[in-house]
């Protein structure tokens, strides 16, 4: 098997102010499925495509953002590993392990906090429980879908302060490659953003360099066309959901796409298409003078709430 | 049978609307009762406050209450601390008028490629607008 290491996106955690709109966006409009709740409030859930026990955790709070996100790797022995790297590295802070069962479903979590001030987790175990459509013999798309209906959790866009640092851990002791990045200052020589997959996706997590550590952009999850892209334009204006933009195109990993918010002011996207990475693809590179199409290939504008605006 | 016309029209002379003053700027506008004020702008197409999130998490929307009655929603406490709140500082996306309001706009849409000198000093400053960002410097 070549895809070895960390497999994927895991799970993100998120801080809403009010449970009860979370629940009615996150699983109404959005269309993912309630997995269960545990006695500290928090609420698990997934999407129909998912194997494993979830994907999205709410839990209410007086902020809002991400609280953190974990990775699933591909064995106790990785886990472990990986552990003793990023400790080597001094590239992490605030290591420490969370027991199993601490999550619903889920083996022992090796938690520790980026350069850029994000809070990421590795595990090895997550209970499969089983996608909509089951694996014998399979539709192609379980009944009762409901909302937007992505098939899984996808990346999530991060922004924080010392870039360089996140990159490095990612690449150099995490195996991640950077597909793709966004460059400008003196003779382009600052690498402004990082988009980085552990997999055959453009991408699996992306950074943004900016001044305040810690900060949440969105958090995605795939739909299949971009027929259901425009389907989901149509229950954000049905749910008077808050649009940030789209649908347009990104420049940047080729993705079909429109971005909301949640009723805590969480971003989220959905969105089609991209490409096929393989490890030995070149980085693509977008320079200064090009960052409007880049983000918005169609308009090739910029907009700053899009930009600025984060939890 | 009263039609479904007939009733808007007079729920809508039943609601109560408060006048909303941003000072400085000397934009107004009607806000109807349960309507959040930052949504009564945007529904008008009026300008004036920076519109962000909408949902109370980014702090864009951010304002001073000067004058008159209201409530508010839960807004994130990394956006409003709690002393803020006693100063009649808010979030207008999580702000309801319960009267006429004289507000004055704190929130800042952050620039998005400010150099880095001023989004060093933006940070550090009281009420500063979230961080800037450096897609391109």
């Amino acid at each position: 098997m070549a895809m070895t290491g960390v497999l994927r996106p895991g799970h993100v955690a998120l801080r809403v102010l009010d449970i009860k709109a979370a629940l009615h966006h996150y699983k109404d409009v959005l269309g993912l499925n309630e997995v269960c709740r545990d006695d500290q409030g928090r609420v698990f859930l997934k999407a129909w495509d998912e194997a494993d026990h979830h994907s999205v955790v709410l839990k209410e709070c007086d902020t809002a953002g991400m609280e953190y996100m974990g990775w699933r790797v591909d064995s106790d022995a990785t886990l472990k590993n990986f552990a003793k790297d990023i400790k080597a590295s001094g590239l992490a802070t605030d290591l420490k392990w969370i027991p199993a069962g601490e999550h619903p479903g889920t083996g022992e979590r090796f938690r520790f906090t980026i350069p850029t001030g994000h809070v990421m987790e590795l595990y090895a175990h997550k209970d499969v429980t089983g996608c909509g459509t089951g694996y014998t013999n399979p539709d192609p798309w379980p009944e009762g879908m409901h909302g937007m209906a992505p098939s899984r959790f996808d990346h999530c866009l991060l922004y924080g302060d010392d870039l360089d640092g996140t990159v490095k851990l990612f690449t150099e002791v995490l195996g991640f490659k950077l597909a793709e990045e966004l460059v400008g200052g003196p003779g382009g020589k600052q690498r402004n953003a990082a988009f980085m997959t552990c997999s055959n996706k453009p991408h699996d997590v992306a950074f943004i360099r900016h001044t305040e550590k810690n900060k949440f952009h969105h958090c995605s999850f795939f739909l299949n066309s971009w027929e259901e892209v425009l389907k989901a334009a149509d229950l954000i204006s049905k749910h008077k959901v808050a649009l940030d933009i789209g649908p347009t195109r990104h420049g940047i990993t080729r993705g079909e796409t429109i971005y909301f918010f949640d009723p805590s002011g969480n971003r989220n996207e959905v969105f089609a298409g991209g490409y096929i990475y393989y490890p030995d693809k070149p980085t693509i590179t977008w320079t200064e003078d090009h960052v409007g199409p880049a983000i918005f290939y169609h308009t090739r504008e910029l907009n700053e709430r899009f930009l600025t605006v984060v939890t | 049978m009263r039609s479904r016309c007939a009733a808007l029209c007079s729920n809508r002379s039943e609601a109560v609307s408060a006048r909303i003053d941003i000072v400085d700027d000397a934009v107004h506008f009607d806000c109807p009762e349960g309507v959040d004020v930052l949504h009564s702008m945007i529904a008008l197409g009026r300008r004036g406050i920076p519109v962000g999130c909408r949902g109370g998490g980014c702090g864009v929307c951010k304002v001073r209450v000067l004058g008159g009655a209201y409530r508010t929603d839960r807004m994130s406490r990394a956006r409003i601390t709690e002393e803020e709140e006693k100063q009649g500082f808010a979030l207008a996306c999580k702000l309801y008028a319960r009267g006429d309001l004289k507000l004055q706009v704190v929130g800042k849409m952050a620039r998005a490629f400010a150099p880095c000198k001023e989004t060093m000093h933006c940070t550090g400053a009281p009420h500063a607008p979230p961080g800037s960002t450096s897609w391109r410097r």
